[in-house]
């Protein structure tokens, strides 16, 4: 049996002018358009003819990237918004976490605003008095929850909108990128309390970003991309299409940032704050490039890297040393080396030429980097120094934390059991 | 009817519309030091300017005040409080929607609730003011009448009339933002049009015929000469005026309510 049922659903927002946003009442009446002028006159689709269904007991993620029709589609499935045409069948009580605490005031106290949120969220008066001190105690606002909402942080105000939120007690539950406020012994408890429905047997459409989560919780997953249904199917799978969708994307947008600074880079004279030295050697150019050759910004942990700068030098130098260094976002140094360090003997450099610096293996975890490069004398003297002017992402879709990754396994011995997720492709 | 099955989802929304009222009336006072009796401080405070400017300085000479001030207060307080309910109930219902957006766009709930809510939480205001405008006619030598038996009637006649209003404003303000300002300016002339700082007896306006046909047909006036009426002149109210107005209020309040319903789908997108 399906808890929701969604059949070529489309919405369609209006978008005004700005000629009809100013236009004011009295002008409406002069002109007589009253009635017209509430009708827009440019259309926005957010979804457009979307179709799935969730199974009782099943929990369904939805993924995409912003403006791809996610929460529209939880509004239209709470009954909030409208579909401008196709229709939703849901089958038992719905609840929606949308927005945590959407409706608290802030002038009254904890406890009152759990009573009318309740209310709101479709609890009787009853069923919030039964549920209040257990409602209180999962936000753990035991001591708070007389004093007015406005003296809340903005965590236990979230605590205490998502508790109520839970205790509704639905058949179907709607998430909406509600766990991305929590701090870090909050999220497992909601997890947790998610994982509890689900055992129940109660259904669950689950937005969000978080696609660790979403892979670890969703039976099934849909991918929305500008309003339609890309994919539908198996938690991992879709998952990794929608990254691999992402990184190209990414990858484009990073080619363009990088088109805005090659024409700094090679500005002959032109001095910038992160660029310096006489240049008697010159780095004109830094290229990011797979292993294979091709120019790439984005790149997997397991990828491998080339740096390679084309250097021209006026006049003939027999002392030069070449550098590069990793830097992520927060500064931190990578990893950086010289030729210099690895005992390279500099003899002579004319003219034009080539260096490559060849990674085998990035082992970085997720983010951006930054990378200086630079060409030097053994004393310190800079030729051309260029920091932070080239930029790449790492993207995996492991959450591990640190600095680099270290190449590594776990082994364990035959007592422990631990289930191995398959390999994932990257 | 679609207006039925809407109130009678309403209906089933009572506990919360009772609930915010309660919200609505606590927000409003904490905080503040004198709390909840700046219900009743409001209109006192209000009434002592009126009486000061036209009891004293004015001194409007009517049969019905015998010439004196304090009795003239008492016919403006009669008339300022139920007004007072009016007006500040239209400028809430203009802002009601927009205020409550995050509502609106995050939770299923039926939205009329909004301008339900600011009418009653207005109407316990005005109620809050009642005991203070009763203590005056002992003090002013006044007679309790058994007509003031039909304030609730009359009450009832203004709240029916500034519900449909309310929901007529409250949803064309959240496409025409100026109907605020638009009211607020229109709300002091209405103030003025309707019989509360002067009585209808008064000289000029029972020798203009032109004056008169303009002040009956303002609903106002048959409202507020209802309290009047029950009040002030201890005789029973007009019917057959009050009668119309009241079908009037009904019929505000099916326009009213059919504009909000058509508009309805629009709100989660507009406030």
């Amino acid at each position: 049996m399906n808890a929701i049922q969604v059949v070529n659903v489309s919405r369609v927002y209006q978008k005004y002018s700005s000629r009809h946003r100013f236009q004011t009442f009295k002008s409406a009446l002069v002109k007589g358009d009253l009635i017209k002028c509430i009708r827009a006159d440019e259309l926005v689709t957010a979804l457009d003819g979307v179709s799935f269904d969730v199974e009782k007991g099943r929990t369904l993620g939805l993924i995409g990237e912003n403006g791809s029709g996610k929460s529209t589609m939880l509004k239209i499935v709470a009954g909030i918004t409208k579909p401008t045409s196709g229709w939703v069948a849901t089958n038992g009580k719905v609840s929606a976490l949308i927005e945590l605490g959407a409706g608290f005031h802030p002038e009254i106290t904890g406890r009152e605003n759990v009573f009318i949120n309740g209310i709101m969220l479709g609890l009787s008066k009853k069923e919030i008095t039964a549920k209040f001190d257990e409602i209180v105690r999962f936000a753990e606002l035991e001591e708070f929850i007389d004093a007015p909402v406005k003296t809340y942080s903005s965590g236990m105000y979230m605590r205490l909108g998502f508790s109520v939120a839970i205790n509704v007690n639905p058949e179907i539950l709607l998430i909406d990128e509600v766990l991305a406020v929590g701090d870090a012994s909050f999220i497992p408890k909601c997890l947790d309390r998610i994982d509890d429905f689900r055992r129940r047997k109660k259904t669950i459409l689950f937005v969000s970003h978080d696609l660790a989560t979403v892979e670890k919780i969703c039976d099934r997953v849909v991918w929305l991309k500008n309003g339609r249904v890309t994919a539908v199917g198996e938690p991992k799978r879709i998952v990794d299409a929608y990254l691999q969708d992402v990184t190209m994307k990414q990858e484009k947008a990073f080619e363009k940032k990088s088109e805005g600074t090659a024409s700094v880079e090679s500005g002959g004279e032109e001095r910038r704050e992160n660029r310096w030295g006489r240049r008697e050697i010159e780095i004109r150019t830094v290229t990011l490039r797979s292993l294979q050759g091709q120019p790439k910004h984005v790149f997997s942990p397991d990828e491998g890297m080339i740096i390679e700068m084309d250097v021209a030098a006026p006049s003939p130098a027999s002392d030069f040393v070449f550098g590069v260094g990793i830097f992520n976002s927060q500064g931190v140094s990578c990893y950086g080396t010289n030729t210099h360090l690895e005992d390279l003997e500099p003899v002579r450099l004319t003219g034009e030429g080539r260096v490559e610096f060849r990674i085998g293996k990035l082992n970085l975890i997720n983010g951006t980097y930054y990378l200086d490069v630079a060409v030097h004398r053994r004393d310190g003297y800079p030729y051309d120094y260029h920091q932070n002017l080239y930029s790449f992402l790492v993207s995996s879709p492991l959450k591990d934390v640190g600095v680099a990754r270290p190449p590594h396994e776990w082994t364990f011995s035959r007592n422990i059991k631990i289930g191995v997720p398959d390999k994932k492709q990257s | 009817m679609s207006i039925v099955a809407n109130l009678k989802c309403v209906w089933n929304y009572r506990v919360l519309v009772q609930n915010l009222v309660g919200r609505e009336l606590k927000a409003r006072y904490r905080g503040t030091v004198l709390g909840f009796f700046w219900a009743f401080f409001n209109p006192f405070l209000l009434m002592t300017v009126y009486t000061v400017v036209f009891g004293f300085i004015i001194q409007p000479h009517d049969p019905a005040f015998q010439g004196s001030p304090w009795l003239y207060a008492l016919f403006l307080f009669c008339g300022v409080l139920p007004w007072t309910w009016f007006s500040s109930t239209m400028l809430e219902s203009a802002n009601v929607l927009m205020i409550n957006g995050n509502l609106i766009k995050k939770i299923l709930f039926p939205a009329e609730i909004l301008p339900l809510v600011t009418v009653t939480s207005n109407l316990v205001n005005f109620l809050f003011g009642l005991p203070i405008l009763l203590a005056f006619f002992p003090l002013l030598g006044k007679p309790f009448t058994p007509y003031m038996l039909f304030l609730p009637v009359v009450i009832l006649v203004q709240f029916v009339f500034s519900l449909g209003l309310g929901l007529l404003i409250s949803s064309l303000t959240v496409h025409f933002r100026d109907i605020k300002d638009i009211l607020a300016n229109f709300l002091t002339f209405w103030f003025f049009a309707t019989p509360i700082v002067y009585p209808l007896s008064f000289g000029t306006i029972s020798k203009s015929g032109v004056l008169r046909t303009f002040l009956n047909l303002n609903p106002m006036t048959h409202i507020i000469g209802g309290y009047q009426s029950c009040l002030f002149y201890g005789e029973l109210i007009h019917w057959k005026k009050l009668g119309l107005t009241f079908l009037l209020g009904l019929l505000l309040f099916w326009a009213g309510y059919t504009v909000f319903d058509r508009l309805r789908d629009s709100f989660p997108e507009e406030v």
